[in-house]
């Protein structure tokens, strides 16, 4: 270990060139992506592309935000901003609960829910997209936020997290908690919930990123361009056909779709990481 | 304040019976505190007063109630834990008063107790600190203190010292007993060390297997064990005991009709360390080789493996001179200080 530590001279150098070297190998086609949301469509299409920012910053990123090629992004933003929270809170709370109720109450039962709770983890949205579309569109709920929402709440992951958090509290925390005449209900909300504030951070980061990325459901159930949201919508921007695609506006477009996630990730990284790495005692 | 009374309480976790009917009446403001090895079911006893175990049959009172089917809320204790039990993301302040906040206790009269409890139990400049920022010792008084502004007729107290050092422990025994005895409140205390129970206690119950051996004063308890089980458990080291059988010729045993296996005969014959004593081949009671003899200052514990090989300990004061280790020694004792016990482990009257 301390070898690694005190690694001097061309050692040192020649790893740091091949880190630098990994970082330009995943920045570069960001880096494209930058270049080309900078630029008119003539200047992309005629080889060689540019690798120089252009002049058109401003009015690429207007465009798309307001105009966009079937929606304007702004809408699109919006669109994705609902289903990922949605999303998050619903998978967070649902499995708090649930996993509240596995572990704390005895009833009839409980384990067989909590297995089947878990098996769902081998049935992801893609495995069973078909019935679910079918129980979708019997309610009625294509080309709405709840239709976009609702199938992809229920998770075991989060469920099961929390059952092992819940796991790790001492016994004696809860009859302390009856011995001061807290119920059941008191005992969630004043110490559990408290207790487990970096788990749901480190929760709500992994799950608003699983919400944002969604594809396949959003691409199946919305039809209609005011509900695209905009990881699919910018499948949906690409011309079918002759069409000339847009390009600057497609690139303005995905760069703007990484920026909540990012963001996301930035402002909570410190819950974040204590979270994944260190539970309260 | 308030008495509390057990009568035949049992406890069963499926089939297998854990607490075996304990029958004990603990006075208004007595601190008794309950011994035993682990498993003996001390804690289960424990939390059966609390309510946060099942009684599975007889009855628990306090004060004047049956408390059997009562919540833990409902019954007016407050426990302290092995292991605090402090809730790790409240404050001490908060820690202390959520019980009173629960209760509905107002605003002004929650502050005014727990400044009171943290005034006697040193704790004011850490009021705004959370459990991990203390030292064991202080999470111990905040534990204290959230059972103290709640002003309980019981206190309950589970191995409240186990989780700390030497030095801190006896600390510690010391102001749980004199704060104990300031506030007056009955309490229970359970406890696997027997140094705790003996300094600490009004009275002991000495539990095994279940099962209340005897309940009395702690020199009650040392001095007249009242089975084989509580006089190799107070007292430390233990006692020391022998087949009764092989003190028949040296003419100590005395008043004792019959020797041997039969109900109500003599079989085991106890003695405590400091009981026996070396002295001449001529005036041998027991003779053996002295194995180790070990040094703690005010006194000398020697191991004895006697001719037969069973190992006596014999404590001295520290000035004597002890024999070499491996040389042949002599121990005397006098009848008086024998204790008899039947072959089913019970005290035969003196």
């Amino acid at each position: 270990m301390s070898g690694m530590v005190e690694k001097r001279g061309l050692g040192i150098w020649l790893t740091h060139l091949g880190l630098i070297i990994g970082i330009a190998i995943i920045c570069f086609p960001i880096y494209m992506a930058f270049v080309a949301s900078t630029v008119t469509q003539p200047e992309i299409a005629r080889p060689p592309m540019p690798l120089i920012p252009g002049p058109h910053l401003i009015d690429n990123y207007t465009a798309a935000l307001t105009r966009g090629v079937n929606s304007p992004v702004l809408l699109m933003l919006f669109n994705s901003s609902v289903m990922a929270l949605g999303i998050t809170i619903g998978k967070i709370v649902i499995s708090i609960i649930s996993a509240y109720a596995i572990v704390y109450f005895r009833f009839p039962f409980r384990m067989a829910f909590f297995w089947m709770i878990f098996l769902t983890l081998m049935l992801p949205v893609e495995v069973r997209i078909v019935p679910t579309y079918e129980v979708v569109a019997g309610f009625g709920m294509l080309n709405s936020y709840t239709g976009l929402i609702l199938p992809l709440v229920a998770s075991a992951t989060a469920t099961f997290l929390f059952r092992q958090f819940f796991l790790t509290v001492p016994d004696e925390l809860i009859e302390a908690a009856r011995v001061d005449g807290a119920g059941p209900v008191r005992f969630f909300l004043d110490i559990l919930l408290p207790m487990s504030r970096t788990n749901i951070a480190a929760l709500f980061v992994i799950l608003f990123i699983y919400g944002w990325n969604q594809y396949l459901w959003p691409l199946l159930i919305t039809t209609k361009p005011e509900m695209n949201t905009i990881v699919m919508g910018i499948k949906q921007m690409f011309p079918s056909g002759d069409d000339i695609a847009n390009w600057p506006v497609i690139m303005a477009t995905t760069l703007l779709a990484m920026l909540p996630p990012v963001a996301v990730v930035i402002f909570m990284q410190g819950l974040f990481v204590k979270g994944l790495v260190e539970s309260e005692k | 304040m308030a008495k509390i009374g057990f009568s035949n309480v049992r406890k069963s976790y499926g089939p297998t019976e854990v607490i075996h009917g304990v029958d004990a009446e603990i006075a208004d403001g007595e601190l008794i505190v309950i011994v035993g090895p682990s498993g003996c079911g001390k804690s289960t006893l424990l939390r059966m007063v609390a309510g946060l175990e099942t009684i599975t049959a007889g009855e628990i009172r306090i004060g004047d109630r049956v408390v059997n089917d009562l919540e833990p809320r409902e019954r007016d204790i407050a426990m302290v834990f092995q292991n605090y039990a402090l809730y790790p993301h409240m404050s001490v302040f908060d820690n202390m008063a959520y019980g009173l906040k629960i209760a509905g206790v107002p605003k002004a009269e929650i502050a005014e107790r727990v400044a009171q409890a943290a005034k006697m139990l040193e704790l004011e400049p850490y009021l705004d600190r959370k459990p991990r920022q203390l030292s064991g010792g202080q999470r111990q008084r905040v534990a204290m203190g959230r059972a103290i502004v709640r002003k309980p007729s019981v206190f309950l107290f589970d191995e409240p010292l186990s989780n700390l050092d030497a030095k801190l422990r006896v600390q510690m025994r010391v102001e749980i007993k004199t704060l104990q005895r300031r506030l007056g409140v009955t309490s229970l205390y359970v406890t696997h060390d027997q140094v705790e129970a003996m300094t600490m206690a009004d009275r002991i119950i000495v539990m095994n297997g279940g099962n209340a051996e005897q309940v009395g004063t702690p020199l009650a308890v040392y001095h007249k064990p009242a089975t084989v089980f509580v006089g190799g458990f107070i007292g430390s080291p233990p006692m020391n005991f022998l087949q009764a059988a092989r003190l028949q010729a040296s003419g100590l045993l005395r008043k004792v009709a019959e020797v041997g296996g039969a109900a109500g005969a003599l079989n085991t014959v106890g003695v405590r360390p400091e009981h026996l004593a070396f002295c001449s081949e001529g005036e041998a009671v027991l003779s053996g080789k002295l194995m180790i003899a070990e040094a703690l200052g005010a006194e000398t514990l020697a191991h004895v493996e006697l001719d037969d090989g069973e190992r006596m300990i014999v404590r001295i004061e520290g000035g004597r001179e002890v024999p070499a280790a491996g040389a042949r020694v002599h121990l005397s004792c006098t009848s008086e200080h024998l204790h008899y016990f039947g072959a089913d482990g019970k005290r035969l009257p003196d």
